[in-house]
Order: C-alpha cells, then structure tokens, then sequence
C-alpha cells in the first residue's frame, strides 16, 4: 500500500484565487423549478465562480501564486520547484508550469512541471512536492493547483452543468527540519476511468468531425464528445466504497484517531456524497467545513480553496491537526494527515474580467 | 429490521411523500418523481442507514419498494 509519512516538509501559506463572474444555479434554466429546487438541495451547490473566455487555470494560479508570495515576503528568486496540477491547461502543449516560471519571474534555476490529475491533485501533489523536498532540501516551493471545469461542461448537461465551480489555488511548502511528519495514503483504481470522462481530443481518440456532435445521453442530458460525461451513480458508489476504508486504514496505520483532528477536509464533490462520508464517519459537523455552497465542486482546489474561504483565521492564529481526503476522477483518491503551525493564508482573491453571462454557449 | 422501518425511512428522506401513503408494493418511479437524484438519495439512505451499497442494477431491476427492501435484506 502506498503508506508512507515524510518528515521535515511544512506548509507556509494557502492562497487562493476565483474568477469575479458568478452563476447561481438558482437561474438554471435547462430544467424545471421542482428539479432544480431539489438538485441544489441535493448537490449543495448554490452559485458558481465561472472564468471568463480567455481566462485560464494558470491566472488563477498566477495571481494566487503572486499574492502568497508578497505575504510571506518570499523572493521569486529563491523559488527552487514548482509544481501545476491541473486538467485544464493552457495548451495541449508545452507543459503550463513553465509558462507560470517565467511569468512569476521565477529563475531559471528553478524546477518545474506538471501532474495531470483532478479531484486527488492536491493530495497527490503535496505528496511528490513534499518527498521532493525532503530528498534535495529545497527551502521554497510553490504547489499550483486549479481546474477550469465549466469550459468543458455542457450546458444542457443536467449531471455536471450546475456542479463545477473554476478556481486556482497556490501553497507554499519549506524544508524545515524538525517539522513534524505528513502522513499519507494514496490509491488508484483505473478500471473505473470512465467513470469521469473527456472521450475525444487525447491520443486514444483524435478528434474529429464527430467530436462536435451533440447527442442525447439521457433525460436533460446532451453533450459532445469534447465535454465532460459523469457517471453520478458509478461516481457516488465507488466514493462510499473507497474513501472511508482508506481513512480508518490511514488512521490505523499511524496510530491516530479521529478525535485528534481539529477538521476533516473532504474534497468538495458534492454536498450528498460528503454528507454520506461524515455520518458514514459519525463526525461532528462542526468539524467538516464546505466550500461547495457558494464556489461548487472546484476539482483539485476544493481542499485549499475550502481551507482558505472557511479556515483563514483558525490556519493563521493557532496550530491545526487536518485530514484531507480526497476522491474521484483517474478513479484516484487517497488521505492526507498533516498539522500547521499559523500559516499565511491571505484573503481569497478575485480575478477580474468580462462578468457577461452567456449561459447559452 | 423490518420493512416497516424502511418505508418510515423513505418517507422522512423524501418530502415529497406524504407519511402513511407508501406500501411495500408500490411502484416507487410511481410514487416519486424518479430521476438520478432520488436514486442517488435513495443509495445514500441506505448506506448511512443498513450499511449496504444499492448499486444502479439494483435499483433498475427494482420495481417495488419491496424489490429494494429485498435487495437490501440479500445484501445485509
């Protein structure tokens, strides 16, 4: 099992950035007021932050990235690794993490890729910066972690449309000798990899003129082959399958429980399936904090958006003991155990653009 | 566990039903307005509740609130 714990790699500062056009779900109209009534209900999702055309993951992450580092008075010259986690890039190629070394003006000393991964990423991404960290010393890198998912969501797509809010998020992570382990359990299973699926426009199918077409996948479900297709069911049973077993296990190994820990950050699927893991978990809700109900399900920057939109003060002013689980596509998911001691963590921050709705596109 | 206790437990998750009306042989794409959402409803109560997974086969060779109690009781 992929159980594992590295010492000596802290968490500075969680900064994190959304777009300033917002749609409530509210104003959805592609179904009717009783269905969508009780889809908002259900999912937990009440309004949006939705980028602009033009607007990318990687300015998200930019101006996250830039604000974190004027606030911990942190020179981009010193920067060493940078990591973007993402499955919205800025080009089929190059990479997008050495487009944003150069724009934050990071040297060229600097290490930089990216990980491909969506719910999991931030999770996955502490994982690789930190045991990257632990190994070379490195004493300041940045973790970008954002998805744009609505550029790729079908309007008249009932299962996914009202679900997915954009965002970029950046953390800052320091070799710090003497700071206390982070502790992980990661897992994958890609026989269920069309569970959530983009099907055209990779290798495996190039895209083509039949890429374009929209079909009809189900009752108030149309879609191309270029936008994303969710399988709610699939999705909701393999997160009540996986995710709670991977916590005990998590908790098991490392001799914790779960009393220990000051919040347990789910990553924000949707309000039904974490409700279903909290009681599953029998935990106070006090102790699970959301972000869904005004930024929707924000892929790979749910825990760091959550965790600056809910816990600024609690992060910047005492020391945490969190649990981060996060679930979903690749299928991916795993638990993050970690503790802070009052970190930076700036005011959430909005990208400014064209806040015109075009919810017809 | 009875059925009994499993049609009280969808009436207090699902509004739209009124107490008394649901009987195990009701058909229950009849009695609710039936979508993915209820489904998903559905297989959420039953895990939190019974500690067993419905999956989407389940719930499409169902008919009756019987059929899923069944199902459940198999599973359990």
């Amino acid at each position: 099992m992929a159980l594992f714990e590295i010492a000596d790699v802290q968490i500075s500062g969680i900064a994190a950035c959304v777009p300033e056009k917002v749609l409530s779900n509210h104003d959805y109209k592609w179904i009717k007021g009783s269905e969508r009534d009780l889809l908002i209900k259900t999912i937990g999702v009440e309004q949006r932050h939705i980028a602009a055309v033009g607007q990318t993951t990687s300015d998200l992450c930019f101006q996250a990235a830039t604000q974190l580092m004027e606030q911990l008075k942190w020179n981009p010259e010193d920067i060493k690794l940078l990591i973007f986690v993402s499955q919205s890039r800025d080009y089929i190629i190059p990479s997008t993490s050495t487009i944003l070394q150069d724009r934050l003006k990071l040297p060229k000393t600097c290490m930089a890729f990216d990980i491909n991964l969506g719910c999991s990423g931030y999770i996955y991404g502490l994982s690789v910066m930190s045991s990257l960290i632990k190994s070379t010393g490195f004493e300041k890198c940045l973790l970008l972690v954002g998805d744009l998912s609505n550029v790729t969501s079908s309007y008249r797509d009932k299962s996914t449309y009202p679900l997915f809010g954009d965002a970029g998020t950046a953390t800052a992570l320091e070799y710090k000798p003497g700071a206390p382990p982070i502790q992980f359990n990661l897992q994958s299973d890609g026989s269920g990899h069309e569970a959530i699926i983009i099907r055209d426009g990779g290798v495996r199918n190039l895209i083509n003129k039949q890429s374009f077409a929209v079909k009809k996948y189900g009752d108030g479900i149309y879609r191309n082959r270029l936008q994303i297709e969710l399988n709610g069911i699939e999705v909701f049973n393999f997160s009540l399958r996986e995710v709670v077993p991977n916590i005990k296990t998590t908790l098991r190994h490392f001799n914790h429980t779960l009393d220990e820990f000051d919040y347990l950050l789910f990553h924000q699927a949707n309000r039904l399936i974490n409700e279903t893991l909290r009681k599953m978990l029998k935990v106070d809700p006090a102790k699970v904090p959301y972000s869904l109900k005004e930024y929707g399900n924000t892929s790979c920057a749910s825990i760091p958006l959550t965790m600056v939109t809910q816990l600024r003060a609690e992060l910047a002013n005492k020391p945490q003991k969190l649990l981060l689980t996060a679930f979903g596509i690749g299928l991916s998911w795993g638990t993050v155990m970690l503790e802070t001691n009052k970190i930076v963590v700036p005011e959430i921050t909005i990208l400014k653009g064209n806040t015109e709705i075009e919810e017809n596109a | 566990m009875n059925i009994e206790d499993f049609i009280t437990r969808i009436e207090e998750e699902f509004d739209d039903i009124q107490p008394g009306t649901l009987k195990p042989a009701s058909v229950f794409r009849e009695v609710f307005e039936w979508n993915s959402i209820n489904a998903l409803i559905l297989i959420a109560m039953v895990k939190t509740e019974y500690d067993v997974v419905i999956n989407a086969e389940d719930i499409a060779n169902s008919k009756t609130i019987e059929d899923i109690y069944k199902i459940i009781e198999s599973k359990s």
